[in-house]
């Protein structure tokens, strides 16, 4: 107990913010990123402690399973770096709280990571560049890259120099309303876009003629079964595919086997001649 | 056309970058709609390159690793369909046909990968013992090389035994009703990826804002970006006028005296 705080500066921060980008670069069955989070507290460790033996027992505690989103990694690191640096002040945490906490963290993170990250942020950078690459414009990758990982990296930025900083205080942060209503507000967003890209850009072609008709001037009409839902509401049926597929997913389906078998449908479909 | 040998050296190095990108998941360069380009960059034919990126990526949308979860093999399958289109001279649908057994093939490959990398683990466990920092680096580190293998091995030699007039023969035995109904189910197949999203994003009081967004977009023919800009204002309203978050505001402005925010925990 020297009582001189040894604090983190910016090139501490810049060093794991650094490491933090190769977060799962050892994923493993076992203990997913535990050796990746060791790797992101490493310059804590160094600077912490001094001993051998005190920095034996950080580098073991910081071996312990651990999983998350990557991109929202941060701010467990942050925190736990904050702990690290209580404790070697002499402040009474032992193994158990830091790993409870990070346990503690990396549930909810992930709870809001996967949605926001996998499930809305790259979805719809990607859709957007997709958008463009489909008519060959370089901009389309380009877009997709800066934006996505834009947002990524200033993620995992903020969230270390955040949580640092933050501390012990997180946990009530994470409670607060900020969080909520910017998940729910992400939230809105995806699910409106999802809805758009669900009828833009899905094709469904059903030619199968109902009736052939010819009105008085001579001009033949033909009614196909496609004509008729596009009445109703255009896009209906790829809504009620896209609700099939996600029963089925629920109901634990392969997406790779469903891909598979969309294009089964597709190929007898077509050799039917009931899909073009 | 012919593969050159820089060209294949290149290969090589992008595959091992997207290999180790596809277990990193941070800067994406196993996403068909980059690994794509950059193929078709290095083959001359950067048109084709972002075309098939762009028409793979709607398809894997969904593909995302989720937990211990692994997704489909995107960057095995986005750089290997690119080669074979690009120099067999094969169409979009054609390489989707290509990209899909691949992705499925590629995560056979991860699952063993990733349990290669466990003895990396335990590696560490010893150099923690001995308090050895670069060692741990290190390990961590070199376990990339397992994940830039697994991907840049079988590009590899795609690259070096699938001359242009083999892929030609092999993709033209292909029937008629296969590649017209793969294209038809090219159209549709994307409902996959948007289903996996949304059943990911689970929020199901939110649903209407989903049928708001298949309702206009059915009817207006308005570009994605405005779309984008819609939702962004409807996100913004929603939760400026959302009773839940007034009374937050309120107490925070009201009850700054520690005892009424007690008395509202006790409640």
């Amino acid at each position: 107990m020297s009582g001189a705080v040894k604090k983190l500066n910016k090139k501490d921060l810049f060093n794991m913010f650094v490491r933090s980008n190769f977060q799962q670069a050892s994923f493993n069955y076992e203990r997913i990123h535990a050796l990746g989070f060791c790797f992101d507290m490493i310059p804590a460790i160094k600077k912490f402690y001094k001993t051998d033996e005190e920095r034996r027992l950080a580098l073991k505690r910081h071996l312990a399973f651990f999983n998350t989103t990557p991109a929202v990694c941060g701010p467990v690191v942050g925190v736990t770096a904050a702990m690290e640096e209580a404790r070697s002040d002499g402040e009474p945490i032992d193994d158990g709280s830091i790993n409870s906490l990070k346990v503690g963290l990396m549930g909810p993170l992930a709870g809001v990571g996967d949605p926001l990250i996998w499930g809305t942020l790259r979805p719809i950078t990607a859709a957007l560049g997709a958008s463009f690459a489909l008519n060959g414009n370089i901009l389309g990758p380009l877009l997709f890259f800066i934006s996505f990982n834009a947002v990524r990296l200033a993620l995992k930025w903020y969230g270390i120099t955040y949580g640092y900083q933050a501390g012990m205080g997180i946990v009530k942060d994470m409670a607060s309303n900020t969080l909520t209503k910017l998940t729910e507000g992400a939230s809105i967003l995806g699910l409106f876009v999802m809805g758009v890209l669900v009828t833009k850009w899905t094709k469904i072609n059903v030619p199968v003629v109902i009736s052939q008709t010819t009105n008085q001037a001579g001009v033949k009409s033909t009614m196909t079964v496609q004509g008729i839902l596009d009445q109703l509401c255009p896009g209906l049926l790829a809504l009620g595919l896209t609700f099939l597929m996600m029963y089925l997913l629920k109901k634990k389906a392969s997406p790779i086997l469903l891909i598979f078998a969309l294009f089964g449908v597709g190929i007898l479909g077509y050799w039917l001649g009931i899909l073009k | 056309m012919e593969i050159q040998l820089y060209q294949v050296i290149l290969i090589f190095v992008f595959a091992c970058i997207a290999g180790m990108g596809s277990v990193l998941d941070e800067f994406q360069t196993h996403r068909p709609l980059i690994a794509c380009t950059i193929i078709g960059l290095i083959l001359g034919d950067i048109q084709t390159g972002i075309i098939l990126g762009g028409t793979l990526e709607l398809i894997a949308l969904g593909w995302m690793n989720i937990g211990a979860a692994q997704s489909p093999d995107s960057a095995l399958a986005s750089i290997i369909s690119a080669i074979l289109v690009i120099v067999g001279h094969q169409s979009i649908q054609a390489g989707i046909a290509i990209a899909l057994p691949v992705a499925a093939a590629g995560q056979v490959l991860t699952v063993f990968a990733r349990t290669i990398t466990v003895f990396f683990q335990h590696a560490a466990d010893r150099a923690a013992e001995k308090v050895n920092f670069r060692l741990l680096d290190f390990l961590h580190v070199s376990a990339l090389v397992v994940q830039a293998l697994r991907v840049a091995i079988p590009a590899l030699l795609v690259t070096v035994f699938m001359n242009a007039g083999s892929v030609q023969h092999l993709l033209n035995s292909i029937p008629n009703v296969v590649t017209g109904g793969l294209n038809v189910a090219g159209g549709f197949i994307v409902a996959v990826g948007y289903a996996m999203v949304l059943n990911m994003m689970g929020a199901k009081y939110l649903m209407p804002f989903f049928f708001l967004g298949f309702i206009l977009a059915s009817y207006l023919n308005f570009s994605l970006l405005s779309f984008g800009a819609i939702g962004l204002i409807v996100a913004f309203i929603y939760t400026q006028l959302n009773p839940k978050y007034q009374q937050h505001t309120q107490t925070a402005a009201t009850g700054s005296s520690e005892t009424l925010a007690d008395d509202m925990l006790e409640d």
